[in-house]
């Protein structure tokens, strides 16, 4: 299967975009994207399972025998998984420990199963490592603007950036509902551009 | 009282999807009706206490002794993962009627953030083997509370008029965000 590279990124980042387009990874969406730097490290995070893992399958696809490739994927995925929680303990200690328990449930996270099974495992490792990256910067990019969105409003801020004095924020934003609702209305903004155009 | 105690912060206070946002593809996937709702809390409360209890054993009894803490996401999630597998076919053989009203949402279930989510949780709060096994039990209770909730105001929503970019996942996130805006209220509680 021949294919343009730039358009295995384009595809991930926009007409594939996991969060907005495809729905997929809800719960790291919705619970780490308290403030933009945390959404941020959370999709680089994501990002790099999705590259390691995707990379991985994709060179050993012939010799997993076809009814256990799942529980294999698993194995694979939870080895980055792993492996990322270690260094990321080591070396951002501050992140890590704000991120808490949704750096192990990357795991669990839908996406990367998803494009384990519905790309890496039928396509070259190369094309593999694009369409990882390609996925991990649009969910990066959801998770940024998400965080930028919520910190924002919550407390005036974006990036630690003073835009507005603090006590014009409201609080809400910042909390659980406020994730839920801001999302919404991204989705139906988005909705709403897509039929214009 | 220490069990109550954890029983009414694990169903209303930090409600494991409307405060800890554990689960949201279930609570927003299977909440189009009541029933699907009921059967897809019923398995979550089943195998959530369950896997809970085995991991908590593995954690204790395997990884600490041998100090092999670091393999804790690899065998925690295969051993779900073969958990709910073995589960489907017991129930299949020993309680058709069960499998009947549970069967479809157990392969569903594997990909729940809540298992993982709640069996690593316990073991960094550390609550003992009784403690853990109250504990999941009232999340999976929350789990059902929020989503049994969710869905009857989804079957509402079915019947009113929604500008249309905002049908379908907006409106349903905008109604959960609503619905943790009122968990909000029992902060404190406990």
């Amino acid at each position: 299967m021949k294919r343009n590279k730039l358009s295995v990124v384009l595809n991930g980042l926009i007409t594939e975009n996991p969060t907005f387009v495809l729905m997929l990874g809800m719960c790291p969406t919705l619970g780490t994207t308290s403030s933009a730097l945390n959404g941020m490290g959370m999709g680089l995070a994501t990002s790099f399972v999705l590259i390691c893992s995707n990379m991985a399958i994709s060179s050993v696809k012939n010799i997993i025998p076809d009814k256990v490739r799942i529980p294999s994927y698993i194995v694979i995925i939870a080895t980055f998984v792993s492996l990322l929680q270690m260094v990321m303990q080591a070396y951002v200690p501050a992140l890590y420990a704000s991120l808490g328990i949704f750096i192990p449930l990357i795991v669990v996270n839908c996406i990367v199963l998803a494009r384990a099974e519905s790309f890496a495992s039928k396509n070259s490792v190369f094309d593999s490592a694009l369409d990882g990256l390609g996925i991990g910067l649009g969910f990066t990019m959801a998770l940024t603007l998400l965080g930028s969105i919520r910190e924002l409003f919550g407390t005036g801020k974006i990036f630690g950036m003073t835009i507005f004095p603090e006590q014009y924020g409201i609080l809400v934003f910042v909390l659980a509902p406020g994730a839920f609702i801001v999302l919404g209305y991204l989705i139906a903004i988005i909705n709403r551009i897509k039929k214009v155009s | 009282m220490i069990y109550i105690t954890i029983f009414i912060a694990a169903v209303f206070v930090n409600n494991i999807v409307l405060s800890q946002f554990l689960g949201i593809c279930p609570f927003l996937g299977v909440s189009k009706k009541i029933e699907t709702a009921l059967g897809m809390s019923g398995a979550v409360a089943f195998v959530l206490t369950l896997s809970t209890i085995v991991t908590w054993l593995i954690q204790y009894y395997l990884l600490t002794p041998l100090h092999l803490d670091f393999l804790q996401t690899i065998t925690f999630i295969l051993v779900i993962a073969g958990l709910v597998q073995m589960l489907e076919i017991i129930l299949k053989k020993i309680s058709p009627s069960l499998y009947q009203a549970l069967g479809v949402f157990l392969p569903l279930i594997t990909t729940n953030c809540c298992l993982l989510g709640v069996a690593i949780l316990v073991i960094q709060k550390e609550y003992s083997l009784l403690e853990s096994a109250v504990f999941a039990f009232s999340t999976a209770l929350g789990f059902g509370l929020a989503l049994i909730l969710f869905a009857g105001i989804r079957e509402q929503l079915s019947y009113t008029k929604i500008p249309k970019s905002m049908q379908g996942m907006p409106i349903a996130l905008i109604v959960a965000g609503l619905l943790a805006m009122a968990f909000m209220g029992f902060a404190g509680m406990v």
